[in-house]
């Protein structure tokens, strides 16, 4: 008797276990398809806002670039100067094995301009913005704020959403590119103090191996997370439940499925452009 | 039809001119039946006042008068429009004519008071900012809020919040005006204030008001007519002196009742445990 209830929970068990995983992806699928809607219905809010006398205003697009783009320059430069540097230490130390240490600016550019620079200004803007947005929205929401503007006649995606969204599509490349200049730019400083290479003849190697291809891919992935941050952030924001709790769990939900959304793609990235 | 039909049909008398109706509402949270077919005439100029235990329905309710909210079935007529089957545009313009003060007030935290007010203006007029500027004004004056347009909404005690929100409902002129809980988290002076505040808007201006509360007193001061929410279903509908003079145990006791199931509000807890006024004389003898 004994045996045969243990049988039955263990079967329970690995039921409940096939019903979570079930459970768990399709909320998963739920989730990627809400970010869809949003997308598209800022799309829509964009395009036909003005027709319906519901324009977007560049002066909150311009007031989200500054809160999302231009307050973040100094930590994501610094950071990006600090990648850069990292990356000539440790590409002289290794190719230091071959003595081929001569090549480090070839590693340096390919890595910093195609992987790091996107990546670490991903991170960082899925750090401070992300959560930011959900916080913000997540505020509002339990605050009534939502429903206040949908009464106004003044609908939220429109008036919170696509400017957030476009500042973010915008200033995650632009800070990406910062980041690819003062990345390099650290490890050039290194390599001249301990290779005696000058700056001049590290840029040139840079941009000789370097193809335009190379920054586009940069640039282009940073654009996608620029994308992801902002959906990401702005639906956790909306979908916040139950007092300031609520959006203190929304917040940390935000910025780990902001990074991994960002880890994730890069790697897809990686794949598909080398396939 | 002939033109001296249509002319009589406009002239019919403005009086007990119905703004809002609402016929059988059903509606759902998830699986949950919320409402259960309810039925209401909200006239032109009037004060209804709808009451019920918390949990009984009464913010889902008024969502749902407000437009904010789609029912599972039945049909809800604001100002003549079905309001789900308009397009999305002639909604934002019907919300237009709608003013909300909220519970928590919900002015925007990032914003001030005077910016707070003029929003609605902004987004829907082309006037310059000195004419938004002057129009924001009058509306603080009106809500005895004169000289607080620069400040933060956190800058504001409890009941300035609220009657800054009032303002700001005021502002596009609407033709009906929604208060969700006015009382909630006040103290009774101010929320008195707000009492005559309220009355004030329905006599100076003919404004059609919808007031959520579960405080007797202040619906006695202010209400017309009093709707009574009882777990979805409408118990009562008539003035206040019907109310008042209604054998109905049930009424009596869903007035003065705490549901059982609702999760107790804090205010109202520790109202209750120094013995205020009118909830001891609702208890048991
Ligand atoms: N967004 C929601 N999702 C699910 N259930 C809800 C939601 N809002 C309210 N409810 C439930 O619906 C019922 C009625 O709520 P509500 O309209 O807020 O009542 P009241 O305002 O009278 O206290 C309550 O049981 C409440 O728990
Ligand atoms: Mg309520």
């Amino acid at each position: 008797m004994a045996e045969g209830s243990n049988q039955n929970t263990a079967q329970s068990a690995f039921g409940r276990f096939f019903d979570k995983v079930g459970r768990t992806s399709i909320s998963g699928l739920e989730e990627v398809g809400r970010h869809g809607v949003m997308l598209v219905e800022s799309l829509y809010w964009l395009i036909a806002g003005p027709r319906m006398s519901q324009p977007v205003r560049l002066g909150s697009v311009i007031a989200e670039m500054m809160e999302i783009g231009v307050r973040a320059i100094g930590i994501i430069g610094i950071m990006a100067a600090a990648i850069g540097a990292m990356l000539a230490i440790q590409g002289i130390y290794t190719l230091k094995v071959f003595g081929a240490e001569g090549h480090v600016v070839l590693g340096v550019a390919f890595s910093m301009v195609r992987e790091f620079a996107p990546l670490i200004t991903g991170i960082l803007v899925a750090g401070r913005s992300g959560s930011a947005l959900s916080a913000r929205l997540g505020t509002m929401k339990i605050n009534q704020e939502l429903d206040a503007l949908e009464v106004m006649g003044i609908n939220p995606v429109r008036f919170l959403v696509v400017p957030s969204l476009i500042a973010s599509l915008v200033m995650v490349p632009v800070l990406t590119f910062m980041s690819m200049a003062l990345g390099l730019y650290a490890a050039a400083l290194y390599v001249r103090a301990t290779l005696g290479m000058t700056m001049a003849a590290f840029f040139d190697q840079t941009i000789n191996v370097l193809s335009l291809d190379d920054l586009m891919h940069g640039l282009g992935k940073a654009a996608i997370f620029g994308v992801l941050i902002a959906l990401i952030g702005v639906l956790n924001g909306f979908l916040v439940k139950g007092g300031a709790e609520g959006v203190g769990k929304a917040t940390t939900r935000s910025v780990v499925q902001c990074i991994s959304a960002i880890v994730v793609t890069d790697m897809l990235f990686a794949l598909v452009a080398t396939f | 039809m002939s033109e001296a039909a249509t002319a009589t049909v406009q002239e019919a008398p403005p009086e007990a001119r119905t703004v809002i109706e609402v016929r059988d509402l059903v509606t759902h949270y998830g699986p949950r039946e919320i409402l259960h077919g309810v039925n209401v005439d909200i006239v032109e100029g009037e004060i209804m006042v709808i009451m019920g235990g918390s949990g009984s329905g009464k913010s889902t309710f008024l969502r749902h008068l407000m437009a904010l909210q789609r029912p599972t079935s039945g049909s809800i007529k604001i100002l003549d429009h079905d309001v789900w089957s308009l397009s999305q545009k002639q909604l934002f313009e019907l919300r237009r004519k709608l003013g909300v003060a909220f519970q928590s007030g919900a002015l925007f935290s990032s914003m001030t008071v005077g910016e707070n007010i003029m929003l609605p203006l902004y987004e829907h007029t082309k006037l310059d900012r000195t004419t938004m500027e002057i129009m924001a004004r009058m509306k603080l004056e009106v809500v005895e809020l004169s000289g607080f347009e620069d400040l933060m909404p956190s800058e504001l005690s409890g009941g300035m919040i609220k009657r800054a929100a009032v303002a700001r409902a005021l502002i596009m002129d609407p033709r009906i005006l929604f208060f969700d809980e006015p009382s909630a988290g006040l103290d009774p002076v101010v929320s008195k204030q707000l009492d005559e505040l309220i009355l004030r808007l329905r006599d100076a201006m003919g404004m059609t008001i919808c007031v959520v509360t579960h405080e007797l007193d202040s619906a006695f001061t202010i209400a017309d007519r009093i709707t009574v929410l009882d777990q979805g279903n409408i118990l009562f509908i008539g003035t206040v002196d019907e109310l008042r003079s209604s054998a109905s145990e049930r009424i009596q006791n869903l007035l003065n009742r705490r549901s059982e199931e609702a999760e107790i509000d804090p205010d109202e807890y520790l109202r209750r445990l120094t013995g205020d006024k009118e909830e001891a004389e609702g208890m048991p003898r």
